[in-house]
């Protein structure tokens, strides 16, 4: 029964949708984070989506290739009273960029709820498929 | 006599194969719409649907000569072609997921298929009526 399928395709992509979310609320939680257990301060995290291939007919879904750190430049704050200023007064703070990830989690939000819509109609299609000739 | 009854139903079991093929595709569409490179793909359902309909009426067997070959399962019914979609506008990642189209092409997918079994369903009880008198 192939309508299975599209459980398969929106179950990959909730799954990473998720995760996506998983990570920008790792992101904002730590936007002040100035340490960390090693020392060094919080650095934003990313989430890569790829397309997984289900079956060789051009089915696809999604996994996460995986969680990569933001490699844009770390935000200096002038504060010469905090105990982690350096000499000038300048303290390391995270790279997190609020704006962004309040957009990303947004995004994350109506894409996880599309999939949802998604699984609903094929239960709809294959509920109706069980009662033909009924 | 089965085989008329083959035939009545013949054209919508082909279709609904078809529509639960689409259906997958245009899931897979809207499932990677946040993914960088991914192109939206799609099939011809007319020309998918005429295919389909000759290659069954010839009674095509595709015949296997090693075990890495592709068999003929009915995920792709009658070897529907799977083309790309050409986007209107093209996002920064070379994503070309167009989320309206999609969910729009989705729901009349959906719509159809239904409409299929409605049809497939009374086209069931006029032989029933006509067995049962």
């Amino acid at each position: 029964m192939s309508l299975f399928n599209v459980f398969d395709i929106a179950g990959s992509a909730m799954t990473a949708q998720s995760q996506r979310l998983n990570v920008v609320a790792s992101n904002l939680s730590n936007a002040d984070s100035a340490t960390s257990s090693t020392g060094q301060p919080y650095r934003a995290r990313q989430v890569v989506f790829s397309t997984a291939q289900l079956n060789p007919h051009g089915v696809s879904g999604v996994r996460v290739a995986g969680v990569i750190d933001d490699p844009s430049p770390m935000k200096q704050v002038y504060e010469p009273k905090h105990p982690l200023a350096n000499a000038e007064g300048y303290v390391t703070m995270p790279n997190v960029n609020v704006v962004e990830e309040m957009v990303n989690m947004i995004s994350a939000s109506r894409s996880y709820q599309t999939n949802v819509d998604m699984m609903n109609t094929a239960k709809t299609l294959l509920l109706k498929t069980l009662s033909i000739g009924q | 006599m089965t085989s008329k009854l083959d035939g009545v139903l013949n054209f919508h079991q082909t279709a609904l194969n078809l529509r639960s093929y689409r259906q997958q595709l245009l899931a897979g569409n809207i499932a990677n719409s946040d993914t960088p490179n991914f192109k939206a793909r799609d099939i011809d359902f007319s020309g998918a649907l005429q295919g389909a309909l000759s290659a069954r009426s010839a009674n095509t067997v595709l015949a296997r000569t090693s075990a890495r070959h592709l068999g003929s399962g009915n995920e792709n019914p009658g070897g529907a072609q799977v083309l790309y979609r050409t986007p209107h506008q093209p996002s920064m990642d070379g994503n070309t997921v167009d989320m309206d189209l999609e969910r729009t092409q989705f729901a009349d997918n959906a719509i159809h298929y239904e409409a299929n079994l409605t049809f497939i369903s009374s086209q069931i009880k006029t032989m029933l009526a006509a067995i049962q008198g």
